[in-house]
């Protein structure tokens, strides 16, 4: 039991993380159908940005407000990954928005976006 | 002015795409001589960098933003491996840019707005990628340039939306995964500095993480490089992509990638310990896959573009073996090669747009007569295939004599089979488009936009046809001065000791 609950405690939840990550990329790889193949690509990313959140995680410290009690750096949190993960979602909005544009533009050429009937018009 | 000089590479371009549609709505040219003429600004600081950087004898160039001090801000380093790459990008971002204008003349504001914007934008990812010396501000400049990229490979037409939306699909696998290694990285240090994540990640080189961190980051790059086996995008996105910029994507997107390889494996993670040692036989294993594979693919393929797209997979392959081989002749020959794959296949798509824009189809069995047609496209041409198989005195001979050496140098004598079988099929499948053009009866092919005279091709599309076809021609002739005067200057530590 002690392994298991050192596991969880110290690797737990990148463990999840990980499964959230290669379930985006099995979504990408076996769904049919490019919204839900998109959609898969949104949770992969998801779990990039939960990852850095992750290891920013630190127990007992506070915001990284300056308030006048102490400046030892262990009593704060790392604001940079969150900095880094805002930037990463504006990525990622950036992303989804030219894949939904295309998809669109996709749905009026083939008039469809399941995978088969797209490439079977396209293959016409 | 000229200590400014590296931010203008990528500020002004920047600037221009932004500003590039408000000019096309006031008139509809506007905007793209002002993206053309940011290029140009852009060649000219890059080249000013280059200059400084040689003659302060490859001391490298350090610029840093906003008053930030390194490793906390972010900074700008040049040393002379990435400053020549940079006068390489905007040169050819220049030639194509210019080259773009006739295929748009027709199109309205909107169009011919939205195409140098995305066109400018995707300099500045290119050079802002090689430009940095921060990893997290090359993630930022690799999204830039995948997401121009894709609107780049959408306007191309009807099929080109499939392909765009595959790219964007596999693509983001790649970045989301240059992200967790660099996670990784980060957790382990605490730094996002290159310089600084060099010299601090020493004691971790045994731990797990740092293998797991480089095996995310080759992949990463591998998918955003076309590395074999990882290269399936790539075919669908070189044909279909917008035949005026068709040749700025295929010749520079591969190389930013590639070396942001290069500088993660011999500048930040050096070369000299069992994690990356076993990294680089992956990489040369897959490397050679790629040139076997790109090569036999590329015989197969009926459709030029498509064939070219193959070949880039093999050369992409050459680049990844001399990375592999892990000393300064291999090194040099992967940088050589990477200058020199850009310009050859560049000139190639340069040849294949002009061909597009004449006759609308690029069948490879219907190129016969062209030398009549379209002669400063057939000069170049030849001068680049002739390149691509590797005879002096054109560029690719140098790069391939310095993969040679360094397969020699490391007793790695398989990689010179390899590298002679792959170099014998480039041989086969240019001879057969040199003799479909030469000897071949003329093809019957209706003008989509007739054009009469000597050049064929409407004066700026000619002009960059032209300038390619010698830059093959000067860089072998030079060569040997690049390698001294530049790349030596540069060389990663590892083979300084």
């Amino acid at each position: 039991m002690d392994v298991l609950n050192e596991f969880l405690k110290t690797r737990g939840i990148y463990s999840l993380v990980m499964v959230l990550f290669f379930l985006g990329v099995y979504g990408m790889v076996l769904s049919k159908n490019y919204m839900k193949k998109l959609m898969a690509m949104n949770v992969m990313q998801v779990a990039v940005i939960y990852f850095y959140l992750c290891f920013a995680q630190k127990d007992g410290a506070m915001i990284p407000i300056q308030n006048g009690l102490t400046t030892n750096p262990d009593a704060y949190i790392n604001p940079l990954p969150h900095g880094l993960m805002l930037t990463a979602i504006v990525v990622s909005l950036g992303t989804t928005g030219v894949a939904i544009a295309l998809l669109m533009r996709i749905k009026e050429i083939y008039g469809s976006v399941e995978e088969k009937e797209v490439l079977r018009r396209a293959s016409q | 002015m000229s200590q400014h000089a590296p931010i203008f590479i990528v500020l002004l371009p920047l600037t221009a795409a932004l500003l590039c549609m408000l000019f096309s709505r006031m008139s509809r040219n506007l905007g793209a001589y002002l993206v053309i003429a940011s290029i140009a600004a852009s060649l000219a600081s890059a080249i000013t960098v280059l200059n400084n950087v040689v003659a302060a004898g490859g001391k490298a160039i350090h610029y840093t933003m906003g008053g930030w001090m390194p490793p906390i801000g972010i900074e700008f380093v040049l040393d002379p491996l990435n400053s020549v790459l940079l006068v390489l990008i905007t040169f050819i971002s220049l030639l194509v840019s210019f080259y773009g204008l006739p295929f748009v003349k027709d199109e309205d504001w909107l169009h011919v707005g939205g195409y140098y914007t995305l066109f400018g934008l995707l300099t500045v990812g290119l050079c802002g990628m090689i430009a940095t010396g921060d990893v997290f501000n090359l993630y930022v400049f690799l999204e830039i340039m995948s997401l121009s990229g894709y609107g780049l490979i959408a306007l191309g037409g009807k099929k080109s939306m499939l392909a765009a939306f595959r790219y964007l699909l596999i693509g983001t696998i790649g970045a989301s995964l240059y992200l967790l290694g660099v996670g990784y990285l980060y957790a382990m240090t605490g730094t996002l500095n290159m310089a600084d994540l060099a010299a601090l990640i020493g004691p971790h080189i045994h731990s797990p993480l740092f293998a797991m961190a480089v095996g995310c980051l080759i992949i990463g790059f591998g998918i955003k490089m076309a590395l074999f086996p990882l290269h399936g995008w790539q075919p669908d996105a070189y044909t279909f992509s917008h035949p005026g910029a068709a040749a700025f994507i295929a010749g520079c997107m591969s190389k930013a990638p590639a070396y942001a390889m290069i500088r993660f494996v011999y500048y930040i993670f050096q070369v000299n310990n069992p994690v990356m040692r076993s990294a680089l036989d992956i990489i040369g294993i897959l490397g050679v896959g790629g040139m076997l594979i790109g090569s036999f693919m590329a015989l197969a393929m009926r459709d030029f573009r498509r064939m070219l797209a193959y070949s880039s997979v093999a050369q992409i392959g050459y680049i990844a073996m001399g990375v592999a081989m892990g000393n300064m002749y291999g090194f040099i020959g992967a940088v050589l090669h990477m200058i020199n794959h850009a310009i050859m296949k560049s000139g190639l798509f340069l040849v294949i747009g002009g061909i597009v824009y004449r006759f609308g189809v690029v069948h490879l069995y219907r190129l016969g007569g062209m030398n009549k047609k379209l002669t400063i496209s057939t000069i170049t041409l030849v001068l680049c295939a002739l390149s691509m198989i590797g005879l002096p005195p054109t560029a690719g001979f140098f790069s391939k004599w310095y993969l040679m050496m360094g397969a020699w140098t490391s007793q790695n004598y398989f990689y010179m089979v390899v590298l002679v079988i792959s170099s014998l099929l480039n041989a086969i499948y240019f001879f057969r488009i040199i003799e479909q053009m030469f000897v071949q009866r003329e093809a019957s092919l209706p003008d989509v936009h007739p054009h009469e005279g000597k050049l064929g091709l409407p004066v700026p599309m000619a002009i960059p046809l032209a300038v390619i076809g010698l830059t093959v021609l000067f860089l072998g002739w030079y060569s040997a001065d690049i390698i001294n005067g530049i790349i030596k200057l540069g060389l990663p530590e590892v083979f300084l000791r």
